[in-house]
């Protein structure tokens, strides 16, 4: 079992106010979207506050080395643009800066936004530098990106999927073939292709695809035997996707096996129960990815639905039942009347706890003490066979001492725990194979 | 939304292996109007359309890749849609038409005029981007949600509501929504504008009416200003108290412009 930690480096400013999704002007407090930074894509970055981006890029990559010295494998950064809840814009740079201060756990990119480069030779060249100064540590994966990445770098959304699919057939050619060659593609075309860096990972570094809805996302991933890494989502959701993916994976002449299949969670360890519920509340508090479901933040549907960057109907996995996401990615757009905006409500006044509890109750939040997680995140892995784990921890409105102290838990109690969970129930990871997983498309 | 009652016909031509429909009432002795739709689809026969009918053969396709016109999977640019839309009037048999642009339809049309202006003898624009404004910006329909850019197409509120109600249906919506795929598929980045076009009108030599809601909230007056300047023969109307969307807001007031101006 391959075992990852993560985190979407939330941009915490409690001196601005942007603790929880909430500011606060003159000190008053704001329901998200009533404020004029807590809507999604509606945050003027006259906010930012440099020192405090300064010290945060450092907690986070600090956090990632004590992670690797807890025993991780894999440390995984995802990327978002002009967003607050994730501070990845540049995940490259992070990525470049962890291969060097980090001995041996995997670099796990999930993963940089295929669509949005106009020069994939840029990023191809990028990633085989991180390889190479890691010693051979990278795992590069793609995504699709979401709404706000197209409109971060002006990406022409309706050819979101093409250029997907063009930019990765050229950078592994790159990585793959001795150049010089040319490329003259629909969407990137290039009369030198002959790149002085070549990943040290050969014929290439293994790719992972992240997800969570694309259905032709999740088949292209099993015809490629890339492993797919749902991130989160309810279990028997993502179950029907992982069935989805093996018959994909039959219908090209192989059989699917845990290795194939990846799982991000969000974990927080204390030493007691009651002490784990109270922080791990702090999921649903700051600049939290707003569109997971019972966080408080306000997602801008039209910008994540942006022209034919979602499939239309037809294409979407079984996860659309899961409404707050399915509602972000674009589903339905066309057949749900827009709402009336809520009436504002105090934050006083406010209840996420049923939210919170739900998502307790339905395994997309685990918290607890060492022995509470174990036991849910035995269900977890054995429900989806599942052969590589992330462990969401310090996010939304977590400070540094919260994240460090689950960390050192994890380290010491879940960490041992579930590789002998992974033991008996024969669950191998990507990397328990040779070659590894997803390195030979 | 408020479509005729009127009898009209519909019919289909086959370009470039793609089925182009098109709308068409009206048989009086003037020279055949053609009538381009806006970026938000063509929503069927409209009072605007039933008023220009009664003078002339009136004709209202589906732009390729808009409504029940199939899409021109390779298509990249209004111009693409400007030589498609000339062979499908070649498909028809109509030499000699004149053309009424609304909107981004007015960005095809002037394409068209740019490509073979001999067809042209009057053409009208109505609120039409395709030159980047010297002053203001167009307004950016792909960072709004359809239904908030539609309302800002109406300079009154309650016009819009008139039409659509508060909640448009269901049919609306949809056309909306898949009207707006095809346009991201042809105007992205810049937005609404291309930089050559100024430079080629400055050859179109055919009669033109520029007309402008005065209230219009999606593509500044200096376009049509740009437009004047541009073409040789051309004038600028301003429509008071109109938005963008004029041909739904002021249906009579437009089509006695055009009446006028194309007779």
């Amino acid at each position: 079992m391959f075992l990852g930690y993560f985190t979407e480096r939330p941009y915490q400013d409690p001196e601005a106010g942007i603790s929880g999704a909430f500011l606060t002007e003159g000190g008053q407090l704001f329901a998200p979207g009533d404020a004029p930074g807590a809507i999604d894509l509606g945050t003027s970055n006259g906010l930012y506050n440099p020192r405090v981006a300064h010290q945060l890029y450092n907690r986070y990559l600090d956090e990632k080395v004590y992670a690797e010295e807890m025993g991780f494998d894999g440390l995984m950064l995802n990327e978002h643009h002009a967003s607050l809840f994730c501070m990845g814009g540049a995940i490259n740079v992070e990525a470049a800066i962890l291969a060097r201060i980090t001995k041996k756990a995997k670099i796990v990119l999930l993963g940089n936004v295929l669509p949005i480069w106009d020069d994939p030779m840029w990023l191809a060249e990028e990633l085989a530098e991180i390889d190479l100064i890691s010693g051979g540590r990278l795992v590069p994966g793609w995504v699709r990106g979401t709404g706000r990445e197209s409109v971060a770098h002006n990406a022409q959304s309706p050819f979101n999927w093409e250029r997907f699919q063009e930019a990765h057939d050229f950078v592994i050619k790159t990585w793959t073939t001795d150049g010089p060659f040319r490329w003259e593609g629909k969407h990137f075309q290039y009369r030198y292709v002959n790149p002085w860096s070549r990943p040290m990972q050969q014929p290439h570094p293994p790719i992972w695809i992240p997800g969570t809805l694309s259905k032709n996302t999740l088949r292209w991933a099993a015809e490629h035997r890339y492993p797919y890494i749902m991130l989160g989502g309810e279990l028997e959701a993502v179950r029907e996707s992982f069935d989805y993916y093996r018959e994909c994976a039959s219908n090209v002449g192989y059989e699917a096996g845990p290795e194939n299949f990846g799982y991000v969670i969000k974990v927080h360890v204390e030493e007691s129960d009651e002490h784990a519920y109270e922080v791990g509340r702090k999921y649903l508090q700051g600049p939290s990815n707003p569109f997971i479901e019972g966080n408080q933040g306000e997602v801008r549907q039209h910008l994540q639905s942006l022209p034919g960057l979602s499939p239309r109907k037809g294409e979407m996995l079984p996860m659309k039942r899961d409404r707050a996401q399915a509602k972000a990615r674009g589903v339905d757009t066309a057949e749900a009347p827009p709402q009336p905006k809520a009436p504002r409500v105090p934050d006083h006044e406010r209840d996420f706890s049923g939210s919170y509890d739900k998502q307790i109750e339905r395994f997309n939040i685990v918290v607890g003490s060492p022995e509470t997680v174990i036991e849910r995140m035995h269900h977890v892995v054995e429900t989806l066979e599942l052969g590589t784990v992330f462990l969401w921890d310090g996010d939304g409105a977590m400070s540094h001492e919260d994240a460090m102290s689950s960390l050192t838990l994890m380290g010491k109690h879940v960490l041992p725990a579930m590789r002998q969970i992974g033991d008996d129930l024969n669950l191998p990871g990507p990397y328990d194979f040779d070659p590894p997983l997803g390195s030979v498309g | 939304m408020t479509t005729s009652n009127a009898a009209w016909t519909e019919a289909a031509v086959q370009v470039a292996g793609l089925r182009v429909q098109y709308l068409e009432a009206g048989a009086g002795a003037g020279t055949p109007l053609l009538v381009l739709h806006r970026s938000t689809g063509n929503p069927g026969w409209l009072p605007f359309h039933e008023e220009l009918s009664g003078a002339a053969r009136t004709m209202v396709p589906d732009l390729p890749g808009y409504g029940q016109s199939e899409r021109p999977d390779w298509a990249r640019e209004p111009r693409d849609l400007a030589i498609l839309l000339h062979r499908a009037l070649d498909r028809i048999g109509l030499d000699r038409v004149s053309v009424v642009g609304l909107g981004f339809g007015g960005w095809v049309a002037a394409e068209m005029a740019v490509l073979q202006q001999q067809r042209f003898e009057r053409l009208v624009l109505v609120g039409t981007p395709g030159i980047r404004p010297d002053e203001g910006e167009i307004l950016d329909q792909m960072m709004l949600a359809y239904e908030v850019y539609v309302r800002a197409c109406f300079a009154d509120q309650a016009a819009f509501e008139a039409e659509f109600g508060e909640q448009p249906d269901a049919a609306t919506r949809e056309l909306w929504d898949f009207s707006r795929e095809m346009t991201a598929r042809l105007t992205w980045k810049p937005y609404m504008w291309d930089w050559r076009l100024p430079y080629l009108l400055a050859e179109v030599e055919t009669p033109t009416l520029l007309v402008w809601g005065g209230e219009d909230g999606v593509v500044p007056r200096s376009v049509g200003r740009q437009y004047r300047d541009a073409l040789p023969n051309a004038r600028l109307e301003v429509v008071e108290g109109a938005g963008h969307m004029v041909e739904v807001e002021r249906p009579r007031e437009l089509a006695a412009l055009v009446r006028a101006f194309v007779s």
